[in-house]
């Protein structure tokens, strides 16, 4: 029988409660390492990208740097994005660094989304948009640290890197890696990739004079399952604008979780409010008028309408 | 500006009630023109579209259901922000509208030191300067404007995004957003409650735009004074004098 694995669903955006399936099978994490210090800036993976998710042609911009449009867009998912910075002595330093999803282990995106699987998460860590239940919010925009959810103004659907979920699922390396000509990116579990970054950021530093060379996994959302190995892990800012501290707006953890379901509630409680009000005290009926014209004056209780 | 506006409102209330009907008996009083009533009606019905449009939004789990009345997720994403626009603006007419009776005034603060005993049902004739509008429902008035200009500000962000506005902007409009509609929520049930069973007589201020004399009598004394030129305290005093009035 085959041994191939179908994708497991970890996590789902505006979902309460457990995904059906979730625990049912073990799957390894897996995590692609870019090492910039070897990537030669050809752009096979963008245009392995762009060809196996079959995208449209997009017009690129030339701005005097080899960088092929200044961001990435809802069908460009993979950008090389290039930097040329300037060393304390004076020599130039190529930084070039493949620009994508970092498919979090805490998704700023599937936080802040409000539609029901709009965005899942994988047990091996990807992280996926369902774009038939996307409703075009782009809240996720604003919950990723990274600027990677791009919005298709004609679909008014969100897209981004997919960790080529769909070859992944089918136990193939993505696309990007397959294309890759000089081995600077690779493709496995998140505890080999891990170890291999680590390895190589102690080769540079122990034997190529990079003594900032390290890892760049950060844990203040729970580590990527992209990882970079950076010759000079103090600045990630440099390359491309990679964000040192990656944060998810405090609003859609304290908000969203604790908040609004309470205070969902809360509305609730309103309504019971008013009909326990009514069968307790009561309404409050319009009084006659003391009667100024002469009435035969009543007994208590009398209710009788000025005719 | 002032003058301006009021001319403004003038010259509708004016072409309303030349429009609509105002069906006034025996025994009662005009309290709602038909502008009014055109407006809070326009309010209540956007309102309520732009309310379940974004209940999916806001909760998907517990309000899934009422998306397909919208067209599906996309579609009630797509239409909200209109429909929160038509009610921000009918409601930025009632505003100018209702300005100068929804002034807060000293009797107010009374009506509000006094809510405790109109929640318990346990309200006497005091205080008798209620006027046309009460403390509750200038608050609530007050409450909504404030409210109307929150879900103005946040809901543009939201609506334009992160790519216009920046995702901290976003993800903090969000929270206010959804503070500003449950408090709205809350109020809306109250309003619901005391205008058609809890206080019996009101709904058809809203419909046909007349009360019951009875009904201004005993819910806005100065109001009824105003129009009647009757004054209830002292009415209430000579009935108590005679022996025909419990007091209550
Ligand atoms: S990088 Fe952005 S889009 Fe990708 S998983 Fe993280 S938060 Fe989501
Ligand atoms: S736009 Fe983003 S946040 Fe909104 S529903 Fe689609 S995936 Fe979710
Ligand atoms: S993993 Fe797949 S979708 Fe993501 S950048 Fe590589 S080729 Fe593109």
């Amino acid at each position: 029988m085959s041994d191939r694995k179908t994708l497991q669903v970890r996590q789902i955006s505006g979902h309460s409660g457990t995904p059906p399936g979730f625990d049912t099978q073990r799957d390894a994490e897996v995590c692609k390492l870019i090492d910039t210090t070897i990537c030669i800036g050809c752009k096979a993976c963008e245009v392995a990208c762009v060809e196996w998710n079959d995208m449209p042609f997009s017009p690129t911009t030339f701005d005097n740097t080899y960088q092929t449009m200044p961001a990435t867009r809802w069908n460009f998912w993979n950008l090389i994005k290039f930097n040329e910075h300037q060393r304390e002595d004076g020599t130039i330093q190529w930084l070039m660094r493949k620009d994508q999803c970092m498919h979090c282990a805490d998704p700023g995106c599937l936080r802040a989304c409000p539609a029901d699987g709009a965005i899942v998460q994988y047990t091996n860590g990807i992280v996926d948009f369902q774009q038939e239940n996307c409703i075009g919010c782009e809240f996720c925009v604003s919950g990723c640290p990274y600027d990677i959810p791009k919005f298709n103004p004609a679909t008014k659907k969100v897209y981004k890197c997919t960790l080529c979920s769909d070859r992944v699922g089918a136990s193939l390396e993505p696309a990007c890696i397959k294309a890759c000509p000089t081995g600077c990116l690779k493709f496995g579990t998140k505890d080999d990739m891990k170890f291999i970054a680590e390895e190589r950021s102690k080769q540079l530093r122990d034997n190529f004079g990079f003594k900032d060379a390290g890892v760049y996994d950060p844990q203040s959302i729970g580590g990527t399952h992209v990882i970079y190995v950076l010759h000079d892990a103090e600045n990630p800012e440099r390359y491309g604008g990679l964000t040192k501290n990656p944060v998810i707006p405090w609003s859609y953890t304290v908000w969203k979780w604790l908040f609004k379901p309470v205070l969902g509630a809360f509305a609730m409680f309103g309504l019971l409010g008013v009909l326990l009000h009514y069968i307790t005290v009561g309404p409050r009926v319009p009084q006659p008028e003391p009667p100024l014209k002469p009435q035969p004056p009543k007994k208590e209780g009398s209710d009788v309408q000025r005719s | 500006m002032s003058s301006v506006v009021e001319r403004f409102d003038d010259k509708a209330r004016d072409a309303f009630d030349r429009i609509g009907q105002n069906e006034i008996h025996v025994g009662e009083l005009q309290r709602h023109r038909v502008y009014t009533r055109f407006l809070h009606w326009m309010v209540a019905l956007f309102f309520f579209l732009a309310l379940f449009s974004g209940f999916g939004i806001y909760l998907p789990w517990l309000f899934r259901w009422f998306t397909p009345i919208f067209g599906g997720g996309p579609m009630a994403r797509a239409l909200h922000p209109w429909f929160g626009l038509g009610f921000v603006t009918f409601f930025g007419l009632q505003t100018l509208n209702w300005i100068a009776p929804m002034k807060w005034t000293p009797a107010d603060t009374r009506w509000m030191r006094n809510l405790k005993n109109t929640v318990g049902g346990n309200e006497k004739m005091e205080p008798p300067d209620t006027g046309f509008f009460n403390g509750g429902q200038k608050a609530q008035f007050w409450e909504i404007v404030a409210g109307s200009v929150i879900y103005l500000i946040t809901g543009i962000i939201l609506w334009a995004g992160a790519r216009t506005f920046g995702r901290w902007a976003v993800a903090v409009s969000y929270v206010l957003h959804d503070i500003s509609a449950i408090v709205m929520l809350g109020g809306i049930f109250i309003h619901i409650y005391l205008s058609t069973i809890g206080e019996p007589g009101t709904f058809q201020a809203m419909i046909r735009g007349a009360v019951s004399e009875a009904w201004a009598w005993t819910f806005h004394p100065a109001w009824y004074k105003e129009v009647t030129g009757r004054d209830p305290a002292q009415a209430c005093e000579e009935a108590r004098q005679h022996g025909r009035f419990e007091g209550r």
